[in-house]
């Protein structure tokens, strides 16, 4: 507990220096957010177009679907705060800074979090909202008071589950030594959350659900909130799912860390 | 000057090679997307026999060449160039006897040659025994496919070396570079064919460089449209590659005279 009560006061003080540093470079930081806004409306594109052309996705309406995409951008957002390490490969294994962390006393994987910790993303949970917010008042959602606690719950879940995979993949580098090139493929399969897994085929429903379960961070709690009972049970088990991913994503990394040699110079 | 440039390519076509990982999680990638891509048009098809002047069969075809397309013209030299300028290595690229921008270009390609030979050869045969899926039928029609490939990777390259060089005067555009490529994978056709698009959008994008980069070589695929109009859009193409080459220049000569190194 006291490890913990640490690592959060270590946080405040990266979130201080974290400003400090994008400040310095202010055209990029508004750059940034004006960026991130586009690439998010973008996404919203497809589904404005395709449904120009049909009715129905599955069994899907459009502002289902946007909701679903709104969903997503909160854990997506939460999880890329925290877990900005993109350049994990490049930056710690093959130019050794690993090294350098090991000799820190905070747990080494919250170390690398802290230092690439991007709050600005919080805007991404703010779109969201907005997103989501237009389609509940399309769809005339009704809303409970205890949902903002679920809703709450589920997106932290969805962040660990993104988490979990996440820091398992990068921990792959710790085995490899050499530059493996794994993050654009999990940038790629990553959105495979946002749509309807039932327009899929059994697979690639399977894989999201049990594998790389990102449909557990997109579809599954976004279900409940659009009160489609069929997905009651899925949306129940993303805190669990949670807990599951996260966990294997620690033991991967622990795991890793040991085996680690070190390749930089 | 020249074998200096092929030699490039050849180093970075080997370079890719050597990291095995990258190659097969690359292979991966392609897979993922043009199967989730296959199900989701099937889902958004239902019954329908046509959506935008396209059948299920032609749509499914159409977004496996768009993606085979871009395992060639995709590169991630803006983000070489960031790297670059960052860590102050770009003012020794400077007084070297070459032309660091045509250096990039030449790795880029040696790159997209990989990729061709090692992603989308393979997973176009690949595809082929899945998805019902029809080849150019003549010598002719590879031929204005692979001309037409060729200019969208010069365009798509260009474009990347637009967004990196911004990275001298506001020393970090992650940003900028993450909404480039969404924007380029949406407006090139990629994700949509650009007759999907409502009537107005179509027009603004018919003013913009991206169809070049994605859509015309897919249609040229197709061979949805005669040999006279694919002609036509490899002009356009050469086009763009001119207009964009302008601001290339000033940007880079700019660039040259107020580069601060930022460490390294």
């Amino acid at each position: 507990m006291r490890n913990l009560k640490h690592i959060f006061h270590i946080f405040a003080d990266y979130l201080g220096q974290y400003f400090k540093t994008r400040l310095a470079y202010r055209a990029d930081f508004l750059g940034d957010l004006a960026s991130n806004l586009i690439s998010e409306l973008i996404n919203l594109v497809f589904i404005i177009v395709v449904f120009q052309h049909v009715p129905l996705m599955g069994e899907w309406t459009r502002d289902e679907i946007i909701f679903i995409y709104g969903f997503f951008l909160v854990p997506y957002a939460l999880f890329s705060i925290f877990f900005g390490f993109w350049d994990f490969n490049e930056r710690y294994i093959i130019r050794g800074e690993m090294d350098r962390i090991l000799t820190r006393p905070v747990h080494n994987l919250a170390q690398v979090c802290l230092e690439s910790i991007a709050p600005d993303r919080i805007f991404g949970v703010i779109s969201g909202l907005i997103i989501m917010a237009y389609a509940a008042i399309q769809l005339d959602l009704v809303f409970y008071w205890y949902d903002p606690i679920i809703f709450i719950v589920l997106s932290i879940s969805g962040a660990l589950i993104y988490g979990g995979v996440y820091t398992a993949i990068s921990a792959i580098s710790f085995f490899s030594d050499s530059r493996t090139g794994i993050t654009p493929m999990i940038y790629n399969i990553q959105q495979y959350g946002r749509y309807p897994v039932d327009v899929y085929n059994k697979v690639i429903r399977f894989v999201l659900t049990y594998v790389l379960p990102f449909a557990f961070v997109g579809v599954y709690p976004a279900a409940y909130f659009l009160r489609k009972e069929t997905w009651y049970i899925y949306a129940a088990m993303t805190p669990v799912m949670a807990v599951i991913f996260f966990g294997i994503g620690l033991l991967v990394w622990n795991i890793g860390v040991s085996k680690y040699r070190g390749a930089g110079s | 000057m020249r074998k200096l440039y092929m030699e490039l390519i050849r180093m970075r076509f080997l370079t890719m090679l050597a990291y095995r990982v990258n190659y097969y999680s690359g292979i991966i990638i392609y897979a993922i997307n043009i199967g989730a891509y296959y199900f989701l048009w099937g889902a958004i098809y239902g019954g329908q026999q046509q959506l935008g002047g396209l059948s299920v069969e032609q749509m499914t075809s159409y977004v496996a060449i768009a993606w085979m397309s871009r395992a060639f013209y995709f590169n991630n030299i803006d983000m070489e160039i960031a790297q670059d300028v960052r860590e102050g290595k770009v003012a020794i690229e400077m007084i070297r006897p070459y032309n660091y921008l045509s250096v990039k270009t030449a790795q880029a390609f040696g790159e997209g040659i990989f990729r061709f030979l090692f992603f989308a050869g393979p997973g176009i045969f690949l595809i082929s025994l899945i998805i019902p899926f029809s080849f150019p039928a003549t010598a002719q029609g590879w031929g204005l496919y692979l001309m037409s490939l060729m200019f969208a990777f010069f365009i798509n390259t260009q474009v990347n070396l637009l967004t990196g060089l911004f990275t001298f005067f506001l020393f970090r555009n992650d940003g900028m570079m993450r909404a480039k490529r969404v924007i380029v994978d949406l407006m090139s056709g990629l994700v949509l064919p650009i007759s999907f698009f409502p009537g107005w959008a179509q027009t603004i994008m018919g003013f913009l460089p991206f169809q070049a980069i994605n859509y015309y070589p897919s249609l040229i695929f197709t061979g949805a449209i005669p040999a006279g109009r694919a002609w036509e859009l490899i002009g356009f193409q050469v086009i763009w590659m001119f207009v964009i080459l302008v601001p290339i220049l000033i940007l880079w000569r700019v660039a040259r005279n107020r580069l601060v190194v930022q460490g390294g």
